[in-house]
């Protein structure tokens, strides 16, 4: 069960998602150049965290007209596991995979440091392995990661139980806490934190494990 | 329509008929602006900024992005069709940011 890594130039947490998938988890990753035309037979993609396209316009606004994303809208249309961190989140939205979009944050500073997370929606594709209502620990590293959507969204949002993961002390200013959103079918999770710099107990902390584990499907 | 062709059959492209199609130059700016609903931190900082500075009375600033394009198009309802569908795809993201449009034809 090879996982897909998408590579944008100005992706930085490529390798060490391949790090964390490979290295520590025992499950084997495929880079896939944004410029590819086929995501070759892979059973879960992730959009990787970084400065795709170095953040111009928007942040992953261009990204999100890469050739290769027509392929993982198909992917994701058709149940395939879609995993947005980051940047891979902003890209999420201006893709149009997952609602709203991410702003500027509230304090306009880049903001790198662990933070505490409720899981909120453990029914969906990635969050299985924890239990509803546990707090979890997962350092955050955006200067844009502030969610926002108008109040028909949100409502949506809830009304579905697409928020997957709020901030207990919300860093970035993001509506209702919003750390992470899911779509309806929970096949496509969109979060700014980092899972896969928290897989290695030298790095202080183990929460991310179960998430990516998820792709062992 | 009959078009002339030269003595190997291969299109002419020195003929003036068919060089004479008219393609019209227009230069457009479109303004991006968060919509009102949506914080704009940067744009506080600076008003923040601009009170320190000693300007008194201002009352709102908000930051957004000018881009400055030039096309070409066989009329103006062509050009705006496509700085219009460029606007909303991909310069600006409507569920954050506002667009408008000025678009004239270049001499």
């Amino acid at each position: 069960m090879t996982i897909g890594i998408v590579v944008f130039p100005g992706s930085n947490c490529d390798r060490d998602l391949a790090w964390a998938l490979e290295g520590i988890l025992n499950i084997p990753t495929r880079f896939l150049w944004h410029e590819n035309t086929s995501i070759d037979g892979v059973k879960g993609i992730i959009l990787p965290g970084g400065f795709s396209y170095g953040d111009y316009l928007r942040c992953g606004a261009l990204a999100s007209f890469a050739p290769l994303l027509n392929e993982v809208k198909d992917f994701a249309d058709t149940g395939g596991p879609v995993l947005g961190i980051c940047n891979g989140f902003q890209i999420l939205t201006e893709l149009g995979l997952l609602p709203g979009a991410l702003t500027k944050n509230q304090n306009l500073h880049f903001i790198c440091e662990p933070c505490e997370l409720l899981v909120n929606e453990a029914s969906n594709t990635f969050l299985n392995g924890y239990a509803k209502n546990e707090l979890i620990n997962l350092p955050i590293a955006h200067g844009e990661g502030k969610y926002h959507c108008d109040l028909d969204t949100f409502d949506d949002l809830q009304q579905n139980n697409q928020i997957a993961l709020s901030y207990s002390n919300n860093p970035n200013g993001s509506l209702a806490d919003i750390a992470g959103i899911c779509n309806k079918k929970g096949n496509v999770l969109g979060l700014m934190p980092h899972p896969e710099r928290a897989c290695d107990p030298i790095l202080g902390g183990i929460d991310g494990q179960r998430l990516l584990k998820t792709f062992m499907g | 329509m009959n078009t002339p062709t030269a003595p190997n059959g291969s299109l002419n492209c020195e003929d003036p008929h068919t060089r004479n199609v008219s393609v019209l130059r227009f230069v457009a700016r479109v303004q991006v602006q968060l919509r009102p609903s949506v914080l704009d931190p940067a744009g506080e900082a600076t008003k923040a900024a601009a009170n320190r500075l000693g300007i008194s009375g201002l009352q709102k600033l908000r930051i957004g992005k000018a881009i400055e394009l030039e096309l070409e198009a066989a009329n103006r309802e062509e050009a705006m069709a496509s700085v219009e569908l460029l606007s909303d795809r991909l310069l600006a993201n409507p569920v954050i940011e506002n667009w408008s449009v000025v678009l004239e034809q270049m001499e």
